[in-house]
């Protein structure tokens, strides 16, 4: 198996507070390779978007990286600081933010934020740049590139602002590409287009990606593979058909359930009981234990087991694989 | 654009006559320049006559409408005290204020964004904090005070500095300046300062708030997600953004500089405009207060038209009218 471009291990976040330390992201780890698209899938607050912002450097103090590594392309790149950090970013790690009505420089030509994104990172003329703000714009969809690119960005839709922002993020050629609910803020109808292009572009370029989303219909439309994540921990980790079909762990389950799915008529939904835990009061054990319905003792006194590729963190999976259980 | 500005014009206008006719009910209270203009040694009927021939002895309404004949063909009447023409002593006073305006514009402006900038980048840091106490100093301290300790520092006890007086002037082209002797460029240094210290940490606290607010924002985030160096980010992106508000605000301190050169000229004995406006009240000399007054409400209303049509250049928004894109 070729290396994994992304590689996280045992990763935790710290936020110091005048309550103690909270931990949003807790020992977790996974690996993203080349040409894949892992979803990272959980409730607000549960920790995906602060495991995106560490891998790029992008954490806002007082939030810190406290233990953990994180490899990008065989190179261990969490203890880079300042300027070593910076040449990364964008060059081998592209973002993809939220909301692309406000993630533009609302004075600045979207063809000069190209030209100025890729000139940093690439030994290119002005010209060159410039030829090649035309083909981004052309390669994410935006019609009439060649006139657009003068354009300014309160002069697009909000689709249309996203490709822009698409192409912003890949016009350096990253090999990895953090895209945080790159879809949450636009239109249901342009939901499907941005995702499909996403798509499309890194396959085409081989690009790995990482796409934050609470979204399950995003999850099952683009992803490769599943990291499930609750109260800063990884669930669940695996092949996109079996957490989406197989669920292990009682809270992918309950998730997974409470999904409103078009075939399935008038149904009242299921509901997990309860609601995530504060990160300054995380339980004992297995952060999930007060609210699943198969915990017992074992739950609430020794962490879970760790996660590993299609296996879940809980002593109780819904579906028992006794050879690969780790006592 | 165009039907903007002349829109903006004619509301300037309304503005003008409003002001000189608030301006010209006061000098009603400002008592009686015929006192000041006759000796001791008076009769009634000089006074009945000097009255008439001032037309002081009409309406008020009167008196305002013909001055405003008068000023729209540039004459603005004969000063009582000096007599001679108003418009010839405000042209010879002009440039001393103009010069002493433009110095203390340029030290606000220049420091005044330069530090703002700086304690916004390194807003924990000791020398952002010192600037930041140093700065309630200049915004807490009346101008006369700063004026009269720099005086007593730097005339005064170290004598490196004249403490009144703009030094030698050179005329050029009916223009005096004191831009080109050693001696006007000395005597400019503390009367700018002076002047322009509470612009200046005024800009910069704005400068900075406007900053730290801008730098929040997603699009700063996503310029450091793409990697762009820190000179960039700040400078190109986020400084860019901070310029439409304290443009509006740099545009109305300019007017506030030249209207507030009265004390600073006052302290340090310039002779300018601000002076001249001094002067002219202790001896009701109306046509010279009429035409200060104009001549200041010209030149505010003048920058805030400068001020909106510069939004157009810095915010592609406000050029709705130039691609229709939605």
């Amino acid at each position: 198996m070729a290396e994994p471009v992304l590689s996280i291990r045992d990763l935790s976040v710290e936020i110091p507070t005048r309550h103690g330390i909270v931990k949003p992201v807790d020992g977790v780890s996974y690996d993203i390779r080349a040409g894949e698209i892992l979803g990272v899938v959980g409730e607000s607050g549960a920790g995906k978007s602060m495991a995106g912002n560490a891998v790029i450097g992008l954490l806002s103090p007082p939030a810190h990286i406290a233990s953990g590594e994180i490899w990008l392309n065989g190179k261990r790149i969490d203890q880079l600081r300042g300027e070593a950090m910076r040449r990364l970013r964008g060059k081998e790690i592209g973002m993809v933010f939220q909301d692309p009505l406000t993630s533009l420089n609302p004075l600045l030509r979207i063809g000069d934020q190209l030209v100025e994104t890729m000139r940093t990172h690439l030994k290119i003329s002005e010209k060159e740049a410039e030829k090649r703000a035309v083909a981004a714009l052309e390669e994410v969809g935006i019609p009439g590139a060649a006139s657009r690119v003068n354009s300014y960005p309160h002069e697009f839709s909000g689709g249309m602002r996203q490709r822009v922002v698409i192409a912003l993020a890949l016009c350096a050629e990253p090999s990895l590409v953090i895209a945080d609910e790159p879809t949450t803020a636009l239109d249901v109808s342009v939901q499907a287009q941005i995702i499909a292009l996403l798509k499309r572009l890194c396959r085409e370029r081989g690009t790995a990606v990482m796409l934050i989303t609470h979204d399950m219909g995003v999850i099952a439309e683009a992803t490769d593979r599943v990291a499930v994540m609750y109260a800063g921990r990884l669930a669940e980790l695996g092949a996109v058909e079996q957490v989406l079909t197989r669920p292990q762990h009682p809270y992918t389950h309950g998730l997974m359930a409470s999904t409103p799915l078009a075939s399935e008529g008038k149904a009242r939904l299921h509901q997990i009981p309860g609601a995530m835990p504060r990160l300054d009061a995380v339980p004992d054990g297995c952060a999930f234990n007060p609210r699943c319905p198969r915990a017992t003792e074992v739950c609430r006194t020794p962490p879970p087991p760790r996660v590993k590729d299609g296996m879940a963190a809980c002593w109780h999976p819904l579906v028992e694989d006794v050879e690969e259980k780790v006592s | 654009m165009l039907a903007f500005i002349i829109r903006r014009v004619g509301q300037s206008l309304l503005v003008l006559l409003i002001v000189g006719l608030v301006a010209f009910s006061m000098f009603n209270f400002v008592g009686d320049p015929i006192d000041n203009m006759l000796g001791q040694e008076r009769t009634a009927e000089d006074i009945a006559r000097l009255r008439e021939q001032l037309g002081l002895d009409r309406s008020f309404f009167v008196q305002y409408f013909r001055f405003l004949q008068e000023a729209l063909q540039g004459n603005f009447g004969v000063s009582y005290r000096q007599g001679r023409p108003v418009t010839d002593i405000l042209l010879e006073r002009a440039p001393a204020t103009l010069e002493l305006a433009a110095v203390s514009g340029v030290l606000a402006i220049l420091f005044g964004i330069a530090l703002g900038v700086f304690t916004a980048i390194r807003r924990d840091g000791i020398w952002a904090h010192a600037i930041m106490s140093a700065s309630l100093i200049g915004v807490s301290l009346p101008t006369f005070l700063i004026g009269i300790l720099l005086i007593y520092v730097f005339s005064v006890e170290l004598g490196w500095l004249p403490s009144f007086g703009r030094g030698d002037v050179v005329t050029v082209g009916g223009w005096k300046t004191g831009f080109l002797t050693e001696s006007g460029l000395k005597a400019l240094i503390l009367p700018s300062i002076t002047l322009g210290l509470y612009q200046m940490t005024l800009i910069m606290r704005l400068v900075r708030s406007e900053m730290l607010e801008v730098l929040r924002q997603d699009y700063i985030r996503f310029a450091r997600a793409r990697g762009l160096r820190d000179r960039a980010v700040n400078f190109r992106h986020a400084l860019k953004n901070t310029m439409v508000p304290v443009i509006t605000v740099i545009g109305l301190q300019l007017g506030a500089i030249i209207a507030f050169a009265i004390i600073t000229e006052t302290v340090f004995q310039w002779p300018g405009v601000g002076l001249l406006f001094i002067n002219a009240i202790q001896f009701v000399d109306i046509p010279v207060m009429a035409a200060y007054l104009m001549l200041i409400s010209v030149m505010f209303v003048g920058i805030n038209l400068a001020v909106d049509i510069l939004y157009f250049f810095i915010d592609p928004r406000l050029r709705a009218d130039r691609t229709g894109g939605h």
